[in-house]
């Protein structure tokens, strides 16, 4: 029996109130208001019998909603307005010069982000609404300009540092994980460094080992620090401004292949709570834990797993340090199943310590052991086959989700 | 056609030379007379567009010409538009030397014996200043010989002495105003000394109790102070130079009158961080004052095992940035160059590098015993010839600002004041156990909370492993 007792609490809510509400802040109903879920058995244990189960379950099942795409799409919201469509990248932008607009000592700097507009366009149009001096274009030194983040932020600015690409902050590695992470700490409360690191990362279409790498992994462990990853233009845009209003430091992850993702999002107002993972499909089979791309994968294999008669639980993490530890504990306690699917490599990523953090909190409520598909502890290859390879893909989570679900 | 004025001797040499060129008349760009030193002006492009005189190389000419047109002459008169301005070709391969045949001038004001140096341009302080800043340079050495032995008798777990470096710590704090934004590395306690810190507060933050205002998180030595301007001491070697260029930035936005200020040693200038902050700094036009303390040694690496260029002033070139080389043991020349760079960074909206030439007479720190790779006699030299508080004490003496009176009054006062200082904060409680875990973030996660949790159900368990002195 674990000793740590999880500090939430083991209120177990439905879910129609997963949505990322922040009581503070409107929110526009999330995209959780998905198909109505049938009376289920919920099996424990994995001999055949019990599969009968499963399949006595599919009839019932057969006559819900199919998920007809990958990404779950949002429903008709009553209570939302008209609402726009962009894409991601547009959707961070946005995100990004309301929170300029709204307080002026939020700043851009980083790479080519003045009158070049970012070299994924997130800051496009930002240099000439509100100049070169707020939309700072820095000489190529990742230590340096985070460092000069960090120290405009210990006096007042609240500074959005980009790397062009995520691969690029290890050579930022000093200046984030000694003084970004410990400054607060070390002065006794009086320096605060609320600066948002941000910046694409994860494997791309044939862009190199150098330039595919998964950064969460390396700075997971940095004390004092907050990581989360978007996905989706709403939660990008709800990220960012949650990010640059915090008063802790957040690296917020993005990922390469994720900018041109389209989706409407509301007109007014709204945030993304920091801390919380984003149900993405609510299910009784098997909880599926994942974050950016994967989502996506795993929704791929989502539609194959409900055709097959599953019903996955997947949910977005979102919040990579610290975890949701919430939110996916009720899952676990209702699935009693878990298989992560993350881009990190096997050894030492965010799969890695959620494993360990699920093992360690929910172990009488699982029924199996924790699964985890991660990319292979190789630097990424050039190869667009072989590239191909080392991601997870929707077939190898079907394949595990079977396994699991035995 | 434009008329290059800046060296021409007479308009009339002048006009006869373009009417020369423009009539074809040779050019005057004799093979070995064509070397230009540092002109950083554009040249006028006169005649180059003439086909003949491109092949117009060999033709001597007269002593006796302008020197105007020897410039001018003295070159192909191709040449090339490149970002950042016009750049002449030469055809002879020669090289920039690696050195300069002389070291760079260090500025001074008062002699070896604290003697006014005679036409020495120096900032005028007032009795007020001048004293106040001798006391402080007091005051820092009492404190530091002070605390260096208490560390020694194991009252504290460590220590880093800015001994000899006192003239740089002061005057160049008197220098600056509140508002000034301080970046130090770790050797510039007189700073916040002069700002007002107490000599209780430091005892406070070396003891680590619940007074610190870093909440007992910190080594020794590693003071901050929201209140005096003055940024958390963070070990890693020059990751504050970006830092500061950052504050300068911010400083820049809100049009402030105030300019950031950091110290390095020599042995910083070898980090990344040194070079791209003074890079940054001179294209973001930022106004921070770089200050290096120079004190030959960084733990037992020379600065000749450090870098090989003349010290640290000529890099500031590299990077477009003016520089002064200051002699870091002359506190009026300290003020004074502290004083007018910061006049030039505010108002002109630029960096500024001063290289202060000092010696560290102190070890690296009390986990150091510098006779190990360094002569006593050396240290001993620096110590009693070079003295910064002896030079100062002179000149404030022959202004009759200052006595031996005085001088013992203040001695003994001080060191009364560290001892009462040194036993209160040793006495003092330490912070509580919860502030291990606050200030991670603003508000304490799950995850830490938990931990704490932990911690306290172990100390719960087995109290008599757990220290007696921290409050539960």
């Amino acid at each position: 029996m674990s000793s740590i007792i999880h500090g939430a609490g083991a209120a177990t809510t439905t879910l129609s109130t997963f949505n990322s509400i922040d009581s503070k802040i409107l929110v526009a109903p999330s995209r959780t208001n998905l198909s109505v879920r049938s009376q289920r058995y919920i099996v424990a244990g994995s001999d055949a019998s019990k599969k009968k189960n499963f399949v006595s379950g599919l009839r019932v099942r057969h006559s819900q909603k199919l998920i007809p795409n990958a990404v779950a799409t949002k429903e008709a919201d009553t209570s939302a307005s008209t609402g726009h469509e962009l894409l991601l990248f547009e959707a961070l932008q946005e995100g990004l010069e309301e929170e300029m607009d709204r307080d002026p000592h939020v700043c851009v700097m980083g790479e080519d982000v003045g009158h070049y507009g970012g070299s994924y366009k997130v800051t496009k149009g930002l240099a000439d609404k509100f100049g070169d001096l707020r939309v700072l274009d820095t000489p190529i030194c990742e230590n340096a300009f985070t460092g000069m983040g960090i120290g405009a932020a210990m006096t007042g600015l609240r500074p959005v540092i980009e790397g062009m690409n995520m691969g690029f902050l290890l050579l930022a590695f000093n200046q984030i994980s000694n003084n970004c992470g410990m400054l607060h700490y070390t002065s006794g409360g009086q320096f605060t460094i609320p600066v948002v690191i941000r910046g694409p990362g994860g494997v791309g279409r044939q862009l190199g080992a150098e330039h595919s790498q998964r950064l969460e992994s390396y700075f997971q462990s940095i004390p004092g620090i907050q990581m989360v990853a978007c996905s989706t233009p709403y939660n990008a845009k709800g990220l960012m401004k949650a990010a640059i209003r915090s008063e802790n430091p957040v690296i917020l992850f993005e990922h390469v292949l994720l900018y041109n993702l389209k989706e409407k999002i509301p007109d007014e107002d709204y945030i993304c709570n920091l801390e919380e993972a984003e149900m993405v499909r609510p299910g009784e089979h098997i909880t599926i834990l994942t974050y950016s791309r994967m989502r996506y994968h795993v929704m791929q294999a989502a539609k194959t797993l409900v055709n097959k008669g599953y019903d996955p639980e997947v949910i977005d993490i979102r919040s990579l340090k610290p975890f949701d530890l919430h939110t996916i504990g009720n899952s676990v306690k209702k699935t009693h199943r878990v298989l992560i699917v993350e881009e990190c490599m096997r050894t030492g990523g965010i799969g890695a310590s959620l494993t360990a953090a699920i093992n360690e909190n929910f172990h009488d409520y699982l029924d199996s052991p924790v699964m985890c598909l991660s990319s292979q502890d190789v630097p990424t290859p050039y190869a667009g086959t072989l590239e191909e390879w080392t991601v997870v893909q929707p077939a190898q989570i079907v394949t595990a989700v079977e396994q699991l679900c035995q | 056609m434009a008329l290059h004025l800046r060296s021409s001797p007479s308009l009339k040499s002048t006009f006869l030379n373009i009417l020369r060129q423009n009539l074809g008349f040779g050019s005057r760009s004799h093979v070995t007379r064509h070397i230009r030193q540092n002109l950083p002006h554009d040249p006028p492009l006169r005649g180059s567009q003439n086909p003949i005189r491109r092949f117009c190389n060999t033709m001597a000419e007269p002593e006796t010409l302008s020197s105007f047109g020897q410039h001018e002459d003295a070159r192909n008169h191709q040449v090339m538009d490149f970002p950042g301005g016009k750049v002449a070709f030469t055809p002879e391969i020669r090289f920039i030397s690696e050195s300069d045949s002389e070291r760079v001038p260090c500025y001074r004001v008062l002699d070896d014996n604290g003697q006014l140096i005679t036409n020495s341009q120096f900032v005028q302080v007032s009795e007020e200043v001048a004293v106040k800043i001798y006391s402080d340079m007091v005051t820092l050495q009492i404190m530091d010989n002070i605390f260096y032995e208490a560390q020694r008798q194991g009252r504290l777990s460590f220590y880093a002495t800015a001994i000899g470096e006192e003239a740089i710590n002061i005057a160049s704090a008197a220098a600056l105003t509140p508002q000034d934004v301080i970046f130090p590395q770790y050797r510039e306690p007189g700073v916040l000394l002069w700002r007002g810190f107490t000599l209780q507060e430091f005892a406070n933050q070396c003891f680590g109790n619940k007074s610190d205002y870093g909440k007992g998180r910190q080594m020794p030595v590693h003071y901050g102070s929201n209140k005096l301007n003055y940024f958390t001491v963070s070990a890693t070697i020059a990751t504050q130079l970006p830092n500061a260029v950052g504050a300068a930035y911010s400083l820049k936005m809100d049009r402030k009158d105030a300019c950031a200020v950091t110290y390095f040693g020599d042995g910083g200038t070898s980090e990344g961080d040194f070079h791209a902050a003074l890079n940054f700094a001179a294209v973001m036009e930022a106004p921070v004052i770089f200050i290096c303390r120079n004190n030959g040694w960084a733990i037992s690496t020379p600065t000749s095992d450090q870098f090989r260029s003349d010290g640290v002033v000529v890099k500031g070139r590299a990077y477009g940035i003016r520089s002064i080389r200051v002699d870091g043991n002359d506190a009026l020349a300290m003020y004074s160059a502290v004083h007018t760079a910061r006049g030039m960074a505010i108002s002109e909206q630029r960096p500024i590098l001063i290289e202060a030439l000092t010696y560290r007479v102190g070890h690296h720190s009390t986990s150091d015993d510098s006779t190990r790779y360094r002569s006593a006699d050396e240290i001993e030299w620096w110590n009693k010839a070079r003295n910064p508080l002896s030079r100062f004490r002179t000149w404030i003496e022959s202004n009759g600002w200052w006595s031996d009176e005085a001088e013992s009054d203040l001695r003994s006062r001080i060191k009364k004041e560290m001892l009462e200082a040194l036993r209160v904060a040793e006495k003092t409680e330490k912070p509580n156990l919860k502030n291990m875990f606050s200030d991670v973030y603003d508000v304490p996660p799950s995850n830490l909370m938990e931990q704490e949790l932990l911690v306290r159900q172990t100390i719960d368990s087995h109290p008599q492993d757990y220290p007696t002195d921290v409050p539960l």
